[in-house]
């Protein structure tokens, strides 16, 4: 039996990164193949169905994973995360001249990324309307819906809202911290030009979900592989590097409640996980 | 508990003006698990500061102030970075005496006393053992080979004013074909091992990099004398060409160097001494001092080079002799030097065609080859050779010179 494995390729390096995998885990005694997939809905819908055994999920995917596996019968539950899955922050940004207060974003104009990002559109957008005493029933969302399935895995969405922003035609825009760091220390954003209006409480994103009808033993050998790379093996630190962490941690479900009531403010998925969201096409 | 060994003040910078060294250095300071406390007034600190140490696994305590607010927070050095460093080692040291005599594939390009990280593709070079290729005049000469280095514009009186018989002239030009012949794989053979030396050995590889670079310049050289009067050029045999190809078709470091630098190049001095010699004008004499001077570089490292690795090396003598036997077998039964060359020789030391000038022409030229032999078996015997065999080794080089 080999343990099959579902990755979404937002990116040409996910081929290099879990053909890196496959072959380390390999050389550890492990039967494994990965699968990839071209969106994120299609991948949990295999993986609820039993076709694949694990996958390496985004917060949004793992969510509508939860509630399809209980329409289902079947459970699902996080294996693993990266250490840099944890604990993340959105911010909203927007040009430090402007006077612009999140108090009050009556009539003005939000740029956020792709519809199904829930760093860069769904968390934001929640926790502005959360912490906006008048968010006004004209706060007008401009999307930037770049590769519509990969959740926001395409970090061109926040690119095309901070431009808006930058440009003038957004008041604001909404990007994970990282993406916010990336665009000052690229020189996107010009030393003194932006300024952070807002920032989320911390949220965890993705988690490599595994079903309940997966092999077992290959599921505890897999993990326990994981978790034992160590970014001091000079194999397994250039995968670390390409996916972007240090360490794998234990799988956790405390940091999903931010993204949770924004699906169901926007009406993303419905209780049942199908999908409901508006013009959202993978 | 741990406790706060070091602060860090970011003052009013952000993280798209640097202040990732300041933490950074606080943090190199810190042992892993170990705290620093960081403030700072940059409006957008708590949001990058947290993105920063996320990606590079530093803890940071939970923060409460909001954004543009002054931060004052801690961050744990996590392991990671130091567990990048933990199997480093260094790749050897700086200097050339503290090279190691067998420097790891896995260094690669690394420079000689570097900090290494562990892992990376292994870089196959075939020449990785000290003795394979090291002198230790090697850095000396690299240093004087740098500091000699002429500019062709400018090292030749391209412009002096003078007459050359015609007969003469074609002499000359039939010499500089010869020659450009024969640089032109002075110029390959070094270029060609450059890539295969493990860059450990840094003084011998940027010799033969200047090395090459000699050799384009005396291809260049050459090739302008040759054209200054507006004659085509001479003549290339199939002899000198198939005695040119055996010394490129040899694989081994050490031989090939031993083919083209002590025998060739060596031979080569004692011609370009004769053209310096009997040169019928200033440029010819300019340009074949100038790659002498270079040549004799070429000769000293070879000669030291083979020096160095014959002491530790005992199979080493018999296959030097044995490639100059095998070169001389591959090249029995093709015609040895190009007529041509041999007679314009003979006609630039004549310098007229008086029979009583060609007789003592060809002298000169007898006496040209004598001086090549006896240069030979010099080196040899300065290699390690008995000087019977030194002899006999010298006569089985090839009539073409190089």
């Amino acid at each position: 039996m080999t343990l099959l494995l579902g990755a979404v390729a937002y990116d040409q390096k996910v081929v290099a990164i879990w053909t890196g995998f496959r072959s380390w885990l390999r050389r550890r005694g492990l039967p494994v193949d990965y699968i990839l997939y071209p969106h994120y809905e299609l991948q949990i819908e295999d993986l609820v169905a039993g076709r694949i055994h694990v996958a390496w999920n985004s917060p949004l995917a793992w969510i509508r994973g939860q509630r399809l596996a209980r329409t289902r019968g079947r459970t699902v539950y996080p294996l693993l995360m990266r250490d840099t899955d944890q604990d993340l922050t959105s911010v909203i940004v927007a040009r430090a001249g402007s006077r612009l207060s999140t108090a009050d974003l009556h009539g003005r104009t939000i740029a956020v990324g792709a519809a199904d990002s829930p760093q860069a559109t769904l968390i934001p957008l929640s926790y502005l309307r959360r912490i906006s005493a008048a968010p006004g029933p004209d706060m007008k969302v401009l999307r930037h819906d770049v590769r519509l399935g990969l959740h926001g895995d395409h970090i061109g969405g926040e690119r095309e809202a901070a431009s808006a922003m930058l440009a003038g035609t957004a008041d604001a825009a909404c990007l994970l911290d990282a993406t916010n760091l990336l665009l000052t220390r690229d020189g996107t954003f010009p030393p003194g030009a932006v300024r952070v209006l807002a920032q989320t409480p911390p949220y965890d994103h993705c988690n490599m979900t595994v079903v309940d009808t997966a092999p077992a033993n290959l599921v505890d050998q897999f993990g326990e592989l994981l978790l034992g790379m160590s970014y001091a093996d000079p194999e397994a630190r250039p995968l670390l590097d390409l996916e972007g962490l240090r360490a794998w941690r234990p799988g956790r479900d405390t940091g999903y409640r931010a993204l949770r009531a924004a699906v169901d403010e926007e009406e993303f998925y419905d209780a049942d996980g199908c999908i409901t969201a508006a013009e959202y096409e993978p | 508990m741990n406790t706060v060994i070091d602060t860090v003040d970011l003052g009013g910078i952000g993280f798209g003006e640097g202040a990732h060294l300041l933490l950074r250095r606080a943090l190199t300071r810190a042992r892993p698990g170990g705290r620093v406390a960081v403030t700072g007034t940059h409006p957008a600190l708590a949001a990058d500061l947290m993105a920063w140490c996320r990606a590079r696994g530093h803890p940071v305590e939970a923060g409460t102030a909001r954004p543009g607010d002054p931060i004052r927070t801690l961050v744990t050095r996590g392991t990671s970075e130091s567990y990048r460093w933990a199997g480093a080692e260094r790749a050897g040291g700086a200097e050339p005496g503290q090279r190691v005599s067998a420097p790891s594939a896995r260094w690669g390009l690394a420079a000689r006393g570097a900090l290494v990280e562990r892992g990376g593709p292994p870089v196959t070079y075939q020449l990785i053992r000290e003795e394979q290729v090291w002198a230790d005049l090697a850095p000396r000469l690299y240093a004087q080979a740098a500091a000699a280095q002429w500019d062709p514009a400018a090292a030749v009186p391209w412009q002096a004013e003078f007459e050359v018989p015609d007969e003469i002239e074609v002499a000359v030009i039939q010499v500089m074909t010869f020659l450009i012949e024969n640089e032109q794989a002075a110029l390959v053979l070094p270029a060609r091992f450059l890539t295969r030396i493990h860059p450990h050995f840094r003084e011998v590889v940027q010799l033969l990099a200047v090395q090459a670079a000699d050799e384009a310049r005396h291809i260049e050289v050459f090739s302008r004398r040759a054209a200054l009067s507006g004659r085509p050029l001479g003549t290339s045999s199939v002899g000198g060409r198939q005695s040119l190809f055996t010394l490129l078709s040899e694989p081994d470091f050490s031989l090939a160097s031993f083919l083209l630098s002590v025998l060739g190049e060596g031979s080569f001095l004692s011609l370009l001494a004769f053209l310096d010699r009997h040169a019928p004008d200033p440029i010819t004499r300019v340009v074949a001092r100038l790659a002498h001077q270079d040549e004799a570089r070429h000769v000293a490292f070879g000669v030291a080079h083979l020096e160095h690795q014959a002491k530790t090396d005992t199979s080493l003598l018999p296959r030097l002799r044995s490639a100059v036997e095998r070169r001389h077998e591959a090249l029995t039964g093709t015609s040895g030097l190009n007529e041509d060359v041999f007679d314009a020789l003979v006609l630039l030391a004549a310098g007229s065609w008086d029979p009583a000038a060609i007789a003592s022409g060809f002298a000169a030229v007898r006496e040209l080859e004598e001086d090549m032999y006896s240069g030979r078996v010099r080196r040899l015997i300065r290699i390690g050779f008995p000087s019977d065999e030194a002899a006999e080794i010298s006569a089985l080089h090839t009539q073409n010179f190089m």
